[in-house]
């Protein structure tokens, strides 16, 4: 028989016994809807920690000399807590050695960073903001723009004048329904000029990325972020790739020679990219997909076993048409292809509806958790594929005893 | 086609005892059906039923014949022997020159799709298709294509005068016309014989009156037709009636001959 015909001939079973068929799809549908849920929500965090958090603090195709880690995730003992905390500072004094070894073309930036109590004359109370100061490129690399007012002016830079750029967060707390730019923001006392609002940044799980403040490095508020000569990071950006790791080594080879480092020891600083910010949670992120296909299979294996019994009992049913056919000239293997159709179009047409509910699982988790959710084409191929799959190896036994039935036998059934 | 014609084969007794005679060749291209020396036996529970003991049965193209008999006297088993839903345990079975009783399921099947149109008491239609989509089966399963398929479909109903019932299901339609689909689809595939288990079975009078009428027409068009009934009045619509008895021929004769002895004109 044409497959598109048996395609039909099934749907139309299902059609007839709407309920029953609804009944016999749920398990697969099950199956199917939390493995897309699965896949999306996976999916999600996973493009939301690359773009959006990682991104947010890691500016492209750069890196960051740190005394230690900014992003730790992952399990890490004592020892390894005790080794950070006796690693040494990186100096105003490094930036000169190890930004004149790096070739032309490579950007870089002085950063320091601190919370600090803020107030302004338009609230009551003060509150903290992420205090940055940094030097000039700071904004190129990040690829900051200011929304109103404008970015530091060399001479700024230089001498460290009291200016600072906000953040939309500070700006919406301190100044509410106000311009900020040309007010002040006091900080320890002394009150900065606003001359820049930058563009919103966005948040991440619930962390929002715009309640910062960027001050010069040499502005008087360096003295609150870190202690004299001390510095929390070089940021470096490379103009393509491919020369990001060759910096790294020579930034590497800089620092160690710096440090008085032999080549048995390790280093005692770490150069952080936005990959080895990632590595973690790629470990973490097979995991959950481990766990996300396996939970699924429970639902699509008793699925498998509802759709047999169906199958069984539908075999039952239709001897008589089954003899019909046979008596009419359908062969073993027509019987068959019909029975195994049908049930494959059984657990596709649950596989479907697993898919359209697992999306809106997905959606509805994003809505109402932090936990994003992104649709991915391929777990849409997967799930039908899968529910194909199932519908085949359920109905495979129950075709086979359809097609094994004798025609006289078949016949004379009620 | 004359009278003459019809009555041949029964004229020509030694004709047929030498067709029969010559065991394991074909025979010639005259003979749709030449059964020699079929025996069926069941095993039903440790006791062997013996259900056909030997029939020698020819049958010419063209042929409209009634094979009679009372029940356990082997009837339905050869019928499910003639229409390959059944093997002999034992003899020869030629079907239009092929040699049927030594075919594999899968031959059997072809040969029922494209040599046998059953028409059977309880009509068999499929309950959930349209009269169009009961009459398309044996086509699909001859790889027709749709277009075709439908093309012939109706032309087969058609011929059944139900040209305006293709859309209805069974449940939709009279026993008479339900037998009239059933026909139209053993017709469709142009088979060398239609085989009608008690067509008339599940029928009022009128309406058995109006199918042997269908019959009667098929045959004078060339069609080969075997009936396989208990009902003498029936029977005589045909031209040859084939009376079986405990697995055995007991009579084969014209119908002028059958009709003689029912003691009723025609």
């Amino acid at each position: 028989m044409p497959f598109l015909d048996a395609v039909r001939l099934a749907l139309q079973q299902i059609w007839v016994q709407k309920l029953k068929s609804f009944f016999t799809l749920l398990g697969v549908m099950i199956g199917v809807t939390f493995l897309i849920a699965v896949v999306s929500i996976v999916g999600g965090m996973s493009r939301y920690m690359t773009e959006q958090l990682v991104g947010k603090i890691m500016a492209v195709n750069s890196f960051e000399l740190r005394h230690r880690p900014n992003i730790n995730m992952g399990d890490h003992d004592d020892n390894y807590w005790r080794e950070l905390r006796r690693r040494p500072r990186i100096r105003e004094s490094d930036i000169e050695p190890v930004t004149s070894a790096l070739p032309d073309g490579v950007l870089w930036a002085a950063v320091g960073t601190d919370n600090l109590a803020a107030s302004s004359r338009y609230v009551s109370k003060p509150k903290g903001v992420t205090a940055f100061t940094v030097t000039d490129d700071y904004f190129t690399i990040k690829r900051m723009e200011p929304v109103s007012g404008r970015l530091f002016s060399p001479q700024e830079f230089e001498r460290g004048m009291p200016v600072i750029v906000i953040g939309q967060d500070v700006a919406d707390y301190f100044f509410p329904a106000l311009d900020p730019v040309g007010r002040e923001l006091t900080i320890r006392g002394i009150p900065y000029q606003i001359v820049g609002l930058m563009e919103k940044q966005g948040s991440a799980f619930g962390f929002s990325f715009d309640k910062f403040i960027v001050a010069p490095q040499k502005s008087t508020i360096n003295r609150y972020v870190n202690a004299h000569g001390v510095i929390d990071a070089i940021m470096i950006q490379t103009p393509s790739r491919e020369g990001l790791l060759s910096a790294q080594e020579t930034v590497r080879q800089v620092m160690r020679a710096r440090h008085g480092l032999r080549p048995s020891q390790k280093d005692d600083f770490a150069l952080e990219t936005s990959d080895s910010a990632l590595e973690f949670w790629n470990k973490i992120k097979s995991y959950l997909v481990i766990a996300g296909v396996a939970l699924p299979a429970i639902g699509l294996v008793v699925g498998a076993i509802v759709i047999m019994n169906i199958m069984l009992v539908a075999v039952a049913e239709r001897t008589r048409e089954i003899g019909i056919r046979k008596s009419l000239g359908a062969r073993r293997r027509d019987i068959m292809s019909q029975f195994l159709v049908e049930s494959a179009t059984l657990s596709t047409v649950g596989a479907a509806l697993g898919v359209a509910t697992g999306f809106a699982f997905a959606k509805l988790i994003a809505a109402v958790t932090p936990l994003p959710a992104a649709v991915e084409l391929w777990s849409v191929f997967l799930g039908v594929g899968i529910g194909a799959g199932v519908g085949i190896i359920a109905g495979a036994y129950p075709a086979s005893r359809a097609s094994r039935l004798d025609p006289i036998t078949a016949l004379r059934a009620e | 086609m004359s009278q003459d014609t019809i009555e041949a084969p029964l004229g020509a007794t030694a004709e047929r005892q030498a067709v029969l005679a010559t065991s394991g060749e074909a025979p010639g291209k005259d003979w749709v059906i030449v059964t020699r020396g079929i025996k069926r036996e069941y095993d039903m529970g440790g006791e062997i039923v013996r259900a056909l003991r030997g029939v020698d049965l020819a049958i010419q193209r063209n042929e409209y014949v009634a094979i009679m008999g009372p029940s356990g006297s082997g009837k339905s088993t050869l019928m499910n022997v003639i229409g390959c839903l059944d093997t002999p345990n034992e003899g020869e079975y030629w079907l239009n020159g092929a040699r049927v009783s030594s075919m594999s399921d899968d031959e059997l099947a072809r040969v029922r799709n494209k040599e046998i149109g059953f028409v059977f008491q309880t009509f068999n239609l499929l309950p959930r298709a349209t009269a169009l989509h009961n009459v398309e089966l044996p086509l699909v399963y001859a790889g027709v294509g749709s277009v075709e398929r439908k093309r012939r479909a109706r032309e087969a109903l058609s011929r059944v005068q139900l040209d305006g019932r293709m859309d209805h299901r069974p449940n939709e339609l009279s026993g008479g016309q339900r037998q009239r689909v059933a026909i139209a689809r053993a017709l469709v595939n142009n088979p060398s014989i239609l085989l009608a288990d008690e067509p008339t079975g599940n029928l009022d009078s009128t309406t058995s009156q109006e199918i042997m009428r269908v019959f009667e027409s098929l045959a004078d068009q060339g069609q080969t037709v075997i009936m396989v009934t208990h009902e003498p009045d029936i029977a005589r619509h045909a031209r040859r009636v084939v009376v079986l008895r405990d697995g055995l021929i007991a009579s084969d004769e014209r119908r002028s001959a059958f009709v003689e002895k029912l003691g009723v004109t025609v």
